[in-house]
């Protein structure tokens, strides 16, 4: 591990302002400590926002309005988050472990870096980590990476649960940096690979997440399931945020589908969904819904699972959310 | 009973090797091999030279003294050959473990790389006959015709089994503290054997053995990686001459997937058959593994076929091939486990072929002596598990057909395996001693996590006639008398026949016995002696995502008498838990492109999770065995994990109508086979 200074800061405006070139934002540490270990992440300096005021999962409206700094385990047992978002309360329980839920706060969980073998072993290749070096992930071990989206220069995937479900939820993203306060729809913080597979998202360096808004949850039910081999602490092999609305004629008046586990950004699937409205509710408009979403698909030799994993998945929720 | 030191590790107060305190500590972290094949030309360690708190760098440009017939994988920075990639080329010894970190990864090596080749196939041209096999069984043994067998069977299978690297990844990694005192060196070590450890270590830096001394009173797991001295401890001891202090080496999890063994992925044909009524005309296990260029490792994966079951041919067979790879080494029932995997998983091949339950088909071919050796068993009871774990199991309710059970979106299924393992045991020496009231047993055995000493204190308690509480053992130090180590589950057999003894003459000498079971070993014999057990599993499989969950595994064994039903029911339920993780979870993937393994981590290897074993339950059947030692007992540390995988696979199987005949069973294989 590198040298590096740490300092904390007090409050947002205060971390922005001593936010310096070379300097990383720290929250619960579950995945930047590691990768400092690893040698992938070498920070000069971290600011570490774990305790700025901003632990407070509080309702706005029919909405939700949650702090950056609010520990995973506390948000998916709180009470409005279970009352209201059901899917949301899922994805981030079936994340991790509960050890690390305990320190991961919701803004690090949504800037947790990709993942890939390749990218976490610095004695290797990885165009995330030096662009140009090369992806041996693409030739090599890909069997739990990206099917959608990816580029010939990565084919990482973005592992966070909870991530999916704001990307269904369409959730807002607050930020503030040196260049003031904005807020960033979800999907849309994450970025695919192209050929700038070093950035994850589309944060400008120095700005801080403070708050994450959920609009009021929309109608119908909704769920998450995650596809592991192991039943428990393990990232998701695919992964799905679904929620679903059947009118009274039994045709679908509102869909939500997104899917984890296989591209490098949390994957709202917008195919699926526009397939889906107005269609009949049933086991033939799933079908076609999941089709018209994975012939986007370019599976690699060892992935090609996900495919047809991710169908199945997409239809069995669905099926599983119909009335 | 409790384990004696149980209340030390639930608070913390029980050492292990590196948190041992020492003055002046130092700290080396390895420089490791960025080639699978080739030589190192140049090693560049001026920068990390001058990083701070660097205290010195080793290296092949300064060749430490070391045995020339020492272990290869022991024989640090002697030679500028690379075996595998990961492997020991430099080390830095800095003041503190950061400090030695960042100056290691500041060491810059050149290399001129060669071509290298990883990968096990089962095709490979250099495949050989290796002379033995683990820990010295023939390579290749025949018995009848087995061409004529299956020629003649009604019924037979002709299938081949795969099963992946995998790693021992004990909770403790490798980690070792080493003091020079004058040329007396001490090494606090994790390890499966002090003793033995301490004899390697002397062996290779070239000392008398009574130079060194190995302590080792706790050890946080090992599943056999631990069995042997591993680099770390031979680097601790460099690295503390070097610097002139007591130097710490602890392993990352990446480093424990590189120098501490593995399991050697095996491809094993299996052809059987059977007559019309299901009695055996032929078995045929022939296996393929590999080793390093460095050691030739023999794992024994078909040996447990010459003992399983009748059959008037019988052939079994191992080849090897010589890798660009790390050693492949001991893990929980080396040979037994594969090999039981291919063949308990082709019995069940056999079993629906010939319309067969396979609790009968087993009962069917029960042999009346060893089938290869043609020795008596000094007990054998696979029966008696067989009849028992299928009437606690609910078997008799098992309606055949495959993939005909649904439960809401899983596929049901249940699936059963025989499991064995031999039971042997070691000389060994052992003292016990009348002191202040107490009985001190004194022996250099290894508790790593077995309740070893709990059981040791019960043995001698029981021996003496005194309450447990009177009496103390002591263990984990090469200074107490010489004892083997705790690995091919004949640590507690070996021991605790010393210990009894021991105890016994300190009974006719009213203060003080010594014992050394050599003789009384020498003796025995005649026998075959081992271990076996049935396992049943219940599985779920979700057609449409592949999952795989197992809602109920349980194991019957008969292993002699237990001595501690809690320690015993332990080690069963553990290695049945280590077997579902081979079944369905554990692999380590060979990088083909860099040499060594891309996941080399907990987050990316994955073990079972409290999740995935809700309910495991372990039981065994009294069995009496007046042939194998003075407590009647056989060895229960390995049993537990041999079958499992098998009975998971056959579960599978009856679930879905699927063979996934390539461990472990993923979703992506599932998927594949929908």
């Amino acid at each position: 591990m590198k040298p590096f200074e740490y300092t904390r800061a007090g409050a947002a405006a205060g971390a922005v302002a001593l936010f310096r070139p070379g300097d990383m934002y720290l929250g619960g540490g579950t995945n930047l400590v590691d990768l400092m270990r690893l040698g992938v992440a070498e920070p000069e300096r971290l600011v570490d926002v774990s305790r700025l005021p901003l632990d407070r999962v509080e309702a706005d409206g029919d909405g939700l309005r949650v702090g950056a700094a609010v520990r995973n385990s506390d948000l998916g047992a709180h009470p409005l988050v279970l009352a209201r978002y059901p899917m949301l309360a899922r994805a981030v329980l079936s994340g991790a472990s509960g050890q690390i839920r305990n320190m991961a706060t919701v803004g690090g969980n949504l800037l947790q870096r990709t993942r890939c073998p390749y990218f976490q072993d610095v004695s290797k290749p990885c165009n995330k980590r030096l662009r140009g070096s090369g992806c041996p992930a693409i030739p090599g071990d890909h069997a739990h990476l990206a099917v959608l989206g990816h580029s010939p220069a990565c084919v990482a995937t973005h592992p966070s649960d909870m991530a999916v479900a704001l990307a269904a939820l369409d959730a807002r993203v607050h930020v503030t940096g040196p260049a003031g306060s904005r807020e960033v729809p979800m999907p849309g913080l994450h970025r695919l690979p192209g050929d700038e597979p070093d950035r994850d998202t589309v944060l400008e360096p120095g700005e801080l997440i403070t708050a994450v808004a959920l609009p009021p949850p929309p109608p119908g039910r909704a769920t998450y399931r995650k596809v592991r081999e192991r039943a428990s602490f393990a990232f998701a092999l695919v992964s799905v945020a679904a929620a679903l609305d059947v009118g009274a004629d039994g045709t679908v008046a509102g869909v939500r589908l997104a899917l984890g586990g296989v591209a490098h950004a949390p994957w709202r699937a917008t195919r699926a969904e526009a397939a889906l409205l107005g269609a009949p509710a049933g086991e033939e408009a799933f079908a076609r819904a999941a089709e018209a979403e994975l012939e986007q698909a370019v599976p690699l030799p060892r992935n090609a699972y996900k495919v047809p994993l991710a169908r199945n998945l997409i239809v069995q929720t669905l099926r599983e959310l119909t009335p | 009973m409790n384990r004696v030191e149980g209340h030390d590790k639930v608070t913390g107060r029980a050492r292990y090797a590196v948190e041992y305190p020492a003055g002046d500590v130092a700290y080396a972290c390895p420089v490791q091999s960025e080639i699978a094949k080739g030589r190192v030309t140049a090693i560049d360690s001026a920068d990390a030279a001058a990083m701070p708190g660097v205290l010195a760098v080793l290296s092949s440009d300064d060749p430490p003294d070391l045995a020339e017939d020492a272990d290869p994988e022991l024989r640090l920075f002697r030679g500028r050959e690379v075996a595998y990639r990961g492997q020991f080329v430099a080390a830095v010894v800095a003041d503190t473990y950061e400090n030695a970190r960042a100056a290691a990864r500041a060491v810059r090596v050149t290399y001129a790389a060669e071509e290298h080749d990883v990968l096990l196939r089962a095709d490979h041209p250099e495949l050989y006959r290796p002379d033995k096999v683990n820990p010295g069984f023939p390579a290749d043994t025949e018995k009848g015709d087995v061409a004529a067998g299956i020629a003649g069977a009604a019924v037979t299978v002709d299938v081949t089994y795969r099963t992946p690297v995998l790693h021992n990844n004990p909770m403790e990694p490798h980690a070792a503290l080493a003091a020079w005192d004058g040329g007396d060196l001490t090494v606090h070590d994790s390890t499966q054997g002090a003793a033995a450890d301490r004899d390697t270590i002397a062996r290779t830096l070239g000392l008398p053995p009574g130079r060194v001394r190995v302590v080792s009173r706790h050890v946080g797991g090992g599943f056999g990686s631990k069995g042997t001295t591993r680099p770390h401890a031979i680097l601790a001891a460099l690295a503390a001459r070097a610097a002139g202090r007591p130097v710490k080496v602890a392993l990352t999890r990446q480093q424990l997937f590189d120098v501490t063994g593995y399991r050697t992925p095996t491809i094993q044909r299996l052809r059987l058959g059977c007559d019309a009524g299901g009695r055996l005309t032929a078995i045929e296990h022939e296996v393929r593994e590999q080793s390093s260029t460095l050691v030739e490792f023999a794992e024994q994966a078909a040996v447990p076929a010459r003992t399983m079951y009748a059959t008037p041919a019988l052939r079994t067979a191992h080849r090897l091939v010589r890798l660009d790879v790390a050693t492949p080494s001991w893990m929980r029932a080396p040979g037994e486990c594969p090999g039981m995997y291919a063949l308990e998983s082709a019995m069940d091949e056999l079993a629906a072929a010939a319309g067969i339950d396979p609790v009968e088909l087993r009962v069917l071919n029960e042999p009346d002596a060893e089938p290869a050796g043609g020795l008596p068993f000094s007990s054998r009871n696979l029966v008696a598990c067989l009849r028992e774990g299928a009437r606690r199991f609910g078997w008799d309710r098992r309606d055949p057909a495959p993939g005909v059970r649904r439960e809401g979106r899983w596929l049901v299924g249940t699936g059963v395996a025989a499991s064995t393992y031999p039971a042997k045991r070691r000389p060994s020496q052992a003292t016990a001693t009348a002191e202040d009231g107490k009985f001190v047993v004194r022996i250099a055995a290894a508790d790593i996590g077995t309740g070893a000493r709990t059981a040791l204190t019960a043995i001698a308690a029981a021996t003496l006639g005194v309450p447990a509480a009177r009496v103390r053992v002591e263990l984990g130090d090469s200074d107490l008398p010489a004892a083997p180590l705790a690995g091919g589950s004949m640590g507690l057999a070996s021991w605790g026949s010393a210990v009894v003894r021991a105890c016994e003459e300190l009974l006719r000498d009213g203060r003080h016995g010594t014992a050394d079971t050599t003789a009384e070993i020498q003796a025995g014999g005649g026998y075959a002696t081992h271990a076996f057990g049935a396992q049943f599993a219940e599985v779920r499989v979700d057609p449409a995502t592949g999952e795989t969950r197992v809602p109920r595994l349980l194991g019957v064994f008969a292993v002699g008498r237990v001595i501690d039903p809690d320690l015993a029911r332990s080690q069963f339920v553990g290695g049945m838990t280590m077997g579902l993780g081979m079944a369905l979870m554990e692999e380590s993937v060979t990088d083909e492109e860099f040499g060594g393994f891309t996941n080399h981590d907990l987050a990316q290897y994955h073990v079972p999770a409290c999740a995935d074993v809700p309910d495991v339950r372990a039981y065994w059947i009294d069995e009496d065995d007046p042939h194998l030692n003075p407590m009647g007992a056989k060895g229960i540390g390995e049993i537990g994990i041999v079958g499992t995988a098998a009975a998971i696979g056959n579960a599978v199987h009856h679930a879905t109508g699927l063979r996934v005949r390539d461990l472990p069973i993923t979703p992506a294989k599932l998927l594949a086979g929908f």
